[in-house]
């Protein structure tokens, strides 16, 4: 009986507290960089895609909602098309942590309503955006040793020369 | 005053015929509560208001629930409601009709003859009903809370031994 | 009352209470909804209108437009019937309830307060017939456990008020208000006040003690099969049987419309508003009991309390100078 007094008085007290909700679309909460919303596509800093369509994050992907193809342009690869159903994706981030490339990224927009189921299917030209997301630096062929036109087998970034096994030079 | 009065006795007549009628309980029932507020009705404009708020408040609101209760705590389903419809044949209700004519035709008999003209009589209060109930019906008051006692510990000692079983 | 000049001014007080009554009722749920987030710490529906206030209008219309939908295995006519005893019975009752002298639609009634418990007691019979008529097993446990639970609590709300009929001398609810002029019972009658507002919770089968409906338990208990605004009768008869509890505590304890510095008319509407508080608060914060513990909590505690009560209060009005 005296703790329900009491309860009933807390519970009172609380009356003259802050609301801890806050009126959403008018204020705005904080969404930390690394909330996991919305994934896009991001480019390299010359403004090439990223992604080289390994189909990791399709693998990751527990709910199956990435597909893509693969393509070929000079020794450059690229997703024939790259595909999110954002009607089955949980956002678990998963993709983001297996692409190689920082190409998949997921970003703090979480606003994504629709009437029509089917405008949740995100195609690539959707996705891509033409920054270069959260890793502004970063450039895959840069650092990996594939041959791409403007950059042969060894030019890339800590990457010796390639070595002339027929030679007997050291 | 009147109109009311007659009112109230044509619809407590009028529910008892229909609750006698149904052949489910609990419309049964439902009628049987309309004729007890029409009743209570009755006792008001005969000028005993507090013998009509302890009709509504004990005999509508406490029995008639409880009744309710035990109805809908049986399940009487169709089976119990045809065999209802069957029990009224006119050789059982002739019986009982003729006695209630009977009463029906005394009763006019005598409002005829203006014996039951006037009614409305003085306003018995609550004090009045207590003053009557402690006084020359102390007997029967105590006959009465003698009976309940004995109705309460038989009650608890049924429940007690279902307790035990369990 | 036979003269035709005063059954017009009559109607007309019965027509405007009735309309003051459910607009009172439609707004209280969102004064309800409104406190009951400040409670919890969040702010309640703040968006239709000035502050939330269109809410109401809002929640009628929704209501309004929903299918009205009588389940095919329901007893049609007890399923329409019982939506209307429960605003019936409530709207009969408050009609007794005196705000002022002037004010109240039949405010001097000579047994108004038997009158009060002979509505509320039948006020049982919506949830219980609701329960039945729907042919649904968790309305049928919702149905049984108001009928146990209303007819225990209806005892000691009667018994819990002999005391303040036993001090005022009087059913009339004008002279018990009248009576109170120097002393509000709630200082004598301190444990009738406590018995009877938690009798009138159970009554109104208001949070904590709202084990007819039970949504954890019993899906919504006895109005599960109910929709539109039959829904919308029972949740109107609810919120004015709120108010009816909560007039009726300040009539019987809380002295009514007496008080210093404002209108009689401020005072009874600031009582009264603060047990519908009250009533809101505790919705906020308690938990609803198991049931066997409610009904034991009833009839172990609270009836042998009001007995001594009776007891005491009769003992000392024989023995001493209790002003009666």
């Amino acid at each position: 009986m005296l703790s329900s007094v009491r309860t009933l008085w807390y519970t009172f007290l609380h009356l003259f507290q802050r609301n801890v909700t806050v009126p959403y679309p008018e204020q705005m909460p904080y969404l930390a960089p690394r909330t996991r919303g919305r994934i896009i596509l991001s480019r390299d800093p010359d403004g090439e895609e990223r992604c080289v369509s390994c189909y990791l994050c399709a693998v990751a992907c527990p709910v199956d909602c990435i597909s893509l193809q693969k393509t070929e342009d000079e020794g450059r690869w690229y997703p024939e098309f790259f595909r999110i159903n954002f009607s089955r994706c949980i956002f678990c981030g998963f993709c983001e942590e297996a692409c190689p490339t920082y190409a998949i990224q997921l970003t703090p927009d979480f606003e994504m309503s629709e009437y029509i189921r089917q405008n949740l299917v995100y195609e690539k030209e959707d996705l891509l955006i033409s920054g270069t997301g959260k890793y502004p630096d970063y450039s895959f062929y840069r650092v990996a040793g594939l041959a791409i036109p403007g950059k042969d087998k060894g030019e890339a970034e800590g990457e010796r020369k390639p070595i002339d096994i027929r030679s007997l030079m050291p | 005053m009147n109109i009311t009065f007659d009112i109230s006795a044509i619809v407590a007549v009028l529910a008892t015929l229909m609750m006698i009628t149904r052949p489910s309980a609990v419309h049964a029932l439902l009628y049987l509560t309309v004729s007890l507020l029409a009743a209570a009705l009755v006792f008001f404009v005969l000028g005993a208001p507090f013998a009509a708020a302890l009709e509504v408040i004990i005999y509508a609101g406490a029995i008639m629930v409880l009744f309710v209760f035990v109805i809908m705590m049986l399940n009487i389903g169709e089976a119990a409601a045809a065999l209802e419809s069957t029990w009224l044949q006119p050789s059982t209700w002739i019986g009982p009709s003729v006695l209630a004519l009977l009463l029906a035709i005394e009763l006019g008999s005598l409002a005829a003859t203006g014996s039951l003209a006037h009614p409305a009589g003085a306003v018995v209060n609550a004090q009045a009903v207590g003053i009557a109930l402690v006084g020359p019906y102390m007997l029967a008051v105590e006959i009465a809370s003698f009976l309940l006692l004995a109705a309460l510990v038989a009650a608890f000692h049924l429940g007690r031994a279902v307790m035990r079983e369990d | 009352m036979s003269n035709p000049n005063d059954i017009i001014p009559g109607l007309l007080n019965i027509i405007l209470g009735l309309a003051f009554l459910m607009m009172m009722a439609a707004l209280l749920t969102w004064v309800e909804r409104r406190l009951l987030g400040f409670l919890q710490d969040r702010p309640g529906p703040n968006r239709a209108g000035p502050s939330g206030s269109l809410q109401v209008v809002a929640d009628g219309i929704k209501l309004l437009f929903k299918q009205d939908w009588i389940p095919p295995f329901a007893d049609p006519g007890v399923f329409v019937l019982a939506p209307a005893i429960a605003m019936v019975t409530v709207m009969l009752a408050i009609a007794v309830i005196p705000a002022t002298p002037a004010i109240g639609i039949i405010g001097n009634l000579n047994v108004g307060l038997l009158f009060f418990l002979a509505m509320s007691g039948l006020g049982v019979y919506s949830v219980v017939l609701a329960g039945w008529s729907s042919n649904n097993k968790f309305s049928l446990l919702g149905g049984v456990r108001a009928a146990a639970q209303m007819v225990s609590y209806e005892v000691f709300m009667g018994l819990s008020l002999v005391g303040v009929v036993m001090l005022s001398g009087s059913f009339n609810l004008t002279d018990i208000v009248h009576s109170q002029r120097h002393l509000w019972y709630v200082v004598p009658q301190f444990i009738g006040f406590v018995i009877f507002f938690m009798g009138g919770i159970a009554e109104t089968h208001r949070l904590p003690f709202d084990l007819p409906e039970g949504e954890s338990e019993l899906g919504a208990g006895f109005h599960t099969e109910y929709s539109g605004m039959k829904f919308g009768m029972f949740f109107v008869g609810e919120y004015i049987g709120i108010m009816l509890v909560s007039a009726m505590t300040t009539v019987l304890f809380l002295g009514g419309w007496y008080g210093p510095f404002l209108p009689p008319f401020m005072w009874f509407g600031i009582k009264t508003g603060l047990l519908v508080a009250f009533f809101i608060l505790l919705r906020a914060a308690l938990p609803r009991p198991r049931y066997d513990q409610f009904m034991a909590f009833g009839w172990k505690l609270l009836l042998p309390l009001t007995l001594i009560n009776i007891l005491v209060t009769g003992a000392l009005m024989l023995a001493g100078p209790v002003p009666s």
